[in-house]
């Protein structure tokens, strides 16, 4: 019983602190002076039509640096603890209760019979081309349109995991995207040191010509950049999902 | 911004996070979840945040939920016996 | 009282009730998603300007129409992409705690209690 009075003390103390945060929020009637200056400043001095993409990548650019590097944290973090597939019946011999597991079988989906369903298959035949192009779309032209590099990232980490997912036996391999993901942060961070030498400061990404307001090859190196950030993002999250998979069957 | 919209999405969205958490089936449990993004996306264009609407929708109902579906379905073929039933308060 | 942040602050019970009260694990950590929802939730309603139209700037800029705060949306943009990976990071401490003692009840966990 101890469990739930303090169960609830905790949520009755939470609610208090988030009381006044309720009472007195208001919406703002202008906009914010801090925001109407980056508003500006994207339209003037970075040329991109996309006010958020020029705060994340050039305004605040140190802070999705540090974030990247959370993610790689993250990822790093769950590769250590989930288990490799290969080496799973000598871990198995060494630790205490766990099912037998089918040894010595090398493909997954011959281990119990099943693979993937047909629609799953035919599905995934069909529409991986098309989330791919998808996400390339999303973080290429993340500097015109709501988008960007994140979240092309993730439609490319949910394109490579459906296609894994209709697929019997074939496995990802983590070496290439590996490969993929570190040379990705070493361009992000070499652009950010070009920035430096060239133009005004770390991460500014003027040295590139701005071109015209609303095409592609326009606002500087910010396609660039995002396009790194995306892939960078896109093999991360495959990498993370493809590891909490089961072996056998779907 | 009509309140009225608004009231019925915040209506729909804890109810599908009390759904979430009192369910005492687990893909039931996990499948809510993916609808609390949902809604919660649909919330974000109300707030005219649209890339945030698209980041929310692209990782909250899909790769959250393909995440918790995959790690049950590690979970259950070891024949783990403590999958379908969790506990309820203590 | 506006209504968004209401939801946002009724998620964020519920989830920490979620994570207090359920002796899953796997609840837990569907408890702890939800505060993360509504805890973005909250910052993005911070930046909302009644009125204000989204923060993309069409070819003719006129900067007499109000625009929403673009840096509350830049903020979390990134932090739904963290909080995906460290729901993950906990899914994978999940499973590999139960495989040493094969159930999900919390409460058989007992080694670091004194």
């Amino acid at each position: 019983m101890a469990n739930r009075v303090v169960a609830i003390i905790i949520i009755a103390g939470l609610a208090l602190i988030l009381l006044p945060l309720i009472n007195e929020a208001r919406f703002h009637s202008e906009t914010p002076e801090l925001a109407s200056t980056y508003i500006d400043q994207t339209a003037t001095h970075l040329g991109a039509a996309n006010v958020v993409t020029g705060v994340v990548v050039t305004f605040r650019g140190l802070d999705t640096l540090g974030e990247v590097t959370v993610l790689f944290a993250a990822t790093a973090g769950v590769g250590f603890v989930v288990t490799r597939r290969r080496k799973r019946n000598e871990h198995a011999v060494a630790e205490g209760p766990d099912v037998d597991m089918n040894a010595g079988i090398e493909s997954p989906a011959a281990a119990t019979g099943q693979g993937p369903s047909e629609i799953l298959m035919t599905a995934s035949r069909f529409l991986t081309p098309i989330l791919f192009l998808f996400g390339t779309y999303i973080f290429v032209h993340g500097h015109l349109t709501p988008g960007g590099g994140f979240q092309g990232g993730v439609v490319i980490a949910t394109a490579v995991v459906f296609s894994i997912m209709g697929s019997t036996g074939k496995q990802l391999r983590h070496g290439v995207m590996g490969t993929i993901e570190s040379l990705s942060g070493i361009i992000y961070v070499a652009l950010g040191v070009v920035g430096l030498v060239l133009a005004a400061g770390f991460l500014d990404p003027t040295f590139l010509p701005l071109g015209e307001f609303g095409s592609i090859l326009s606002a500087g190196a910010i396609p660039l950049i995002y396009s790194v950030i995306g892939l960078k993002v896109g093999m991360e999250l495959a990498g993370v999902v493809d590891r909490l998979r089961s072996q056998e069957g779907q | 911004m009509s309140t009225a919209a608004v009231a019925v999405l915040g209506l729909i969205i804890v109810a599908a996070a009390l759904v979430a958490l009192l369910s005492k089936s687990l893909v039931t449990a996990i499948l809510s979840a993916g609808a609390v993004s949902l809604v919660a996306s649909i919330l974000y264009l109300f707030l005219a945040a649209p890339d945030v609407a698209m980041t929310e929708a692209a990782v909250g109902s899909a790769l959250t939920t393909l995440v918790f579906l995959f790690a049950l379905s590690r979970l259950r073929e070891r024949g783990n016996k403590a999958d379908a039933e969790g506990g309820e308060n203590g | 009282m506006e209504l968004i942040p209401v939801i946002g602050s009724a998620l964020i019970i519920v989830g920490a009730w979620g994570m207090l009260t359920q002796r899953n694990m796997l609840k837990m950590v569907i408890g702890f998603s939800i505060i993360d929802t509504g805890v973005h939730l909250m910052i993005v309603s911070i930046g909302y300007v009644i009125g204000g139209e989204a923060p993309i700037l069409d070819s003719d800029v006129s900067s007499a129409s109000r625009f929403v705060d673009p840096v509350p949306s830049a903020l979390v943009l990134t932090a739904i992409v963290i909080g995906l990976a460290v729901t993950a990071l906990m899914l994978a401490y999940v499973v590999r705690l139960a495989r040493t003692k094969g159930t999900l009840e919390i409460s058989e966990y007992k080694e670091l209690k004194w």
